[in-house]
């Protein structure tokens, strides 16, 4: 607000496009925001390198007196028989997978909903587009009484079957695939003789990098993050994902006065399953940034 | 919608084909999304009695649901905070994308990464970080009561949705701002450039053209918000073993409701009745939200 009576009192002739004047007001006032984002993730970062005994008697925001980041790594992949190397790769399973998978329904998708016509599709539209409303709850409870039907709760296939289905990446192909491919080059590859399947591949496709790449990112983040539909679907902790697993830990650390106290293994996990997170996160900016807008500007 | 589908017909008309690209995502959609939700109707018809298993019981559930005041205790919670944390967010949002669109910022872009950033954290780890840190025991909270000597405590009964509400919108402000953002950057800039020639400050730009523009936008993400937030599950669902006495109980949110109901106290078809009852309300509202942001658009 200041910002913007400051500018209105320093008049219009300050005001160019492509470079105005910075504002220091401004900036203090977004920086608070930015602290707020940053603060649990600095928080994470320095409990991290403390004991547990430091992690009880030490300042939040203050380094213990040991340096023990190491020694709680160690500790995190060794404890109990080192089930944490286990459930990271359970989790590089279903997000390697899940993403691919998914992925490549939605392109295939988006791109028969951009260039083909086939019978139903405004209705299947209408319900594919619908469906980003029914909330997780509904789906879930059904899913995993109809998987355990199937005999597949408990499996890696109750993760894996619902994570192919990406509504949101089929609506981001379709819209790409519209504006990236153009009918001529397909009308032209026809006429060379291409088939359809051919077409797609060696034509379609590589012109629909930069939204595959944002489509598995969001898949990625999301089958990565994913905490409800594990919770119910596995009772095996040899299946679990991270995420489950710590939360897993920390119920062991809070069970008051029985359990052992295992806070810094519990903080040291969170840490290094966010790392692959932030670091496919700020190396692919670009692509989050155009996916959200062609979401955005489309509706 | 509409020039796609032109473009399809122009392209060719090849149904087969187009049928074949689509099969795979239809037919796993029809067996992820569209059997369980019909499965998910046709249980909640049904009841697990002591006598007699799984009984049908017709309309049941849905007449037991609307006279359960545990259902409504969660439901009236999550609508009252939804009412409260979804108008915060949205405008911190909408403050934070004008701030880094208006260029005005030192290190505009360190700022538009720092404040997305939360977005790709687990639910679980910023449930554990924001737990630890605002919890009284080990955290932050603790220390500066410690130092002040008082006895403020963010997960009290009394507090737990404020601090459920701290953590929401430090997930989800930055995504939120991105896609305001994102329709700010589609405002062709000579636009702001003869607003100025023709004596408007920095002030009117605003008013009368970038928030306008983010009308559209804007009903998106109220729409996403508020599935959102009627869905909330894992921050009480963690909550409630990381802190004692923080007055989360077994129906706390409707979505904890039926959790519990379906998974600890084995009465699917009420949980069913509760998720598809829940379901309908937060499409009818998404509904609401799109024709009226929709009439305003028309308005204009």
């Amino acid at each position: 607000m200041s910002s913007t009576s400051s500018a209105l009192a320093r008049g219009k002739k300050l005001y160019t496009l492509s470079n105005p004047r910075k504002s220091t007001t401004l900036t203090l006032l977004t920086g608070l925001f930015a602290l707020y984002c940053l603060l649990p993730m600095v928080w994470l970062v320095i409990n991290a390198t403390k004991s547990q005994q430091d992690f009880v008697s030490s300042f939040g925001l203050a380094f213990g007196d040991h340096f023990a980041l190491w020694d709680n790594v160690v500790q995190v992949f060794t404890f109990q028989e080192g089930i944490f190397a286990r459930w990271l790769l359970n989790t590089v399973l279903y997000v390697v997978v899940g993403a691919l998978v998914s992925t490549l329904l939605a392109a295939l998708g988006g791109y028969a909903l951009a260039k083909h016509d086939f019978i139903g599709k405004r209705v299947f539209l209408l319900v594919v587009l619908g469906s980003i409303s029914v909330p997780g709850i509904a789906l879930a409870i059904p899913q995993f009484l109809l998987f355990a039907q199937l005999g597949i709760t408990n499996t890696p296939w109750a993760i894996l079957i619902p994570s192919f289905i990406n509504p949101f990446g089929l609506y981001l192909m379709w819209v790409f695939t519209a504006q990236a491919v153009p009918d001529g080059l397909i009308e032209a590859a026809r006429i060379d003789g291409a088939g359809e399947f051919r077409i797609f591949r060696q034509i379609a496709f590589p012109l629909l990098a930069p939204a595959t790449v944002t489509v598995l990112l969001f898949s990625f983040v999301s089958i990565w993050n994913n905490y409800f539909l594990p919770l119910i679907m596995l009772k095996d902790p040899a299946w679990y994902p991270l995420t489950i697993g710590i939360n897993q830990w920390n119920k062991l650390g809070s069970t008051a006065g029985n359990g052992e106290l295992i806070q810094n293994l519990v903080i040291t996990a969170s840490l290094l399953t966010i790392i692959p997170l932030v670091i496919a996160f700020l190396s692919l900016q670009r692509y989050w940034q155009s996916g959200l807008a062609l979401g955005a500007i489309k509706d | 919608m509409s020039s796609a589908t032109t473009n399809a017909i122009r392209v060719h008309k090849r149904p087969k084909v187009g049928l074949l690209f689509i099969a795979p995502f239809a037919v796993l959609f029809l067996f992820v999304l569209v059997i369980p939700i019909c499965y998910s109707a046709y249980i909640s018809l049904f009841q697990n009695k002591l006598i007699g298993g799984n009984a049908f019981v017709g309309l049941d559930n849905y007449i037991k649901l609307f006279n359960d005041p545990q259902f409504y205790d969660g439901a009236i919670r999550v609508v009252v905070f939804t009412a409260i944390q979804v108008p915060i967010m949205l405008l911190s949002a909408i403050a934070l994308a004008l701030a880094i669109d208006s260029l005005r910022l030192h290190g505009t872009k360190f700022f538009r990464v720092v404040v997305f950033l939360p977005y790709a954290i687990p639910a679980i780890v910023s449930t554990l970080m924001w737990g630890f840190m605002l919890g009284i025991r080990y955290g932050l909270i603790g220390s500066l009561n410690e130092a002040a000597g008082t006895s403020f405590d963010p997960f009290a009964p009394e507090t737990t949705m404020i601090s459920i509400g701290v953590m929401a919108t430090w997930g989800f402000t930055g995504y939120n701002m991105l896609i305001f953002y994102a329709a700010l950057r589609a405002v062709p800039r000579e636009l702001y450039e003869a607003a100025a020639i023709d004596g408007a400050n920095e002030f009117h730009i605003v008013r009368y053209i970038k928030l306008p523009a983010l009308r559209g936008s804007l009903v998106v993400t109220i729409i996403f918000s508020i599935i959102g937030t009627f869905q909330l599950f894992n921050e009480p669902n963690i909550l409630a073993t990381l802190v004692s006495n923080s007055g989360i109980t077994s129906y706390y949110t409707p979505n904890l409701y039926a959790y519990n109901l379906a998974f600890t106290g084995s009465q699917q078809g009420y949980a069913a009745a509760l998720a598809i009852v829940m379901a309908l309300f937060t499409i009818a509202i998404a509904y609401v939200v799109q024709i009226k942001g929709m009439k305003n658009v028309l308005n204009k």
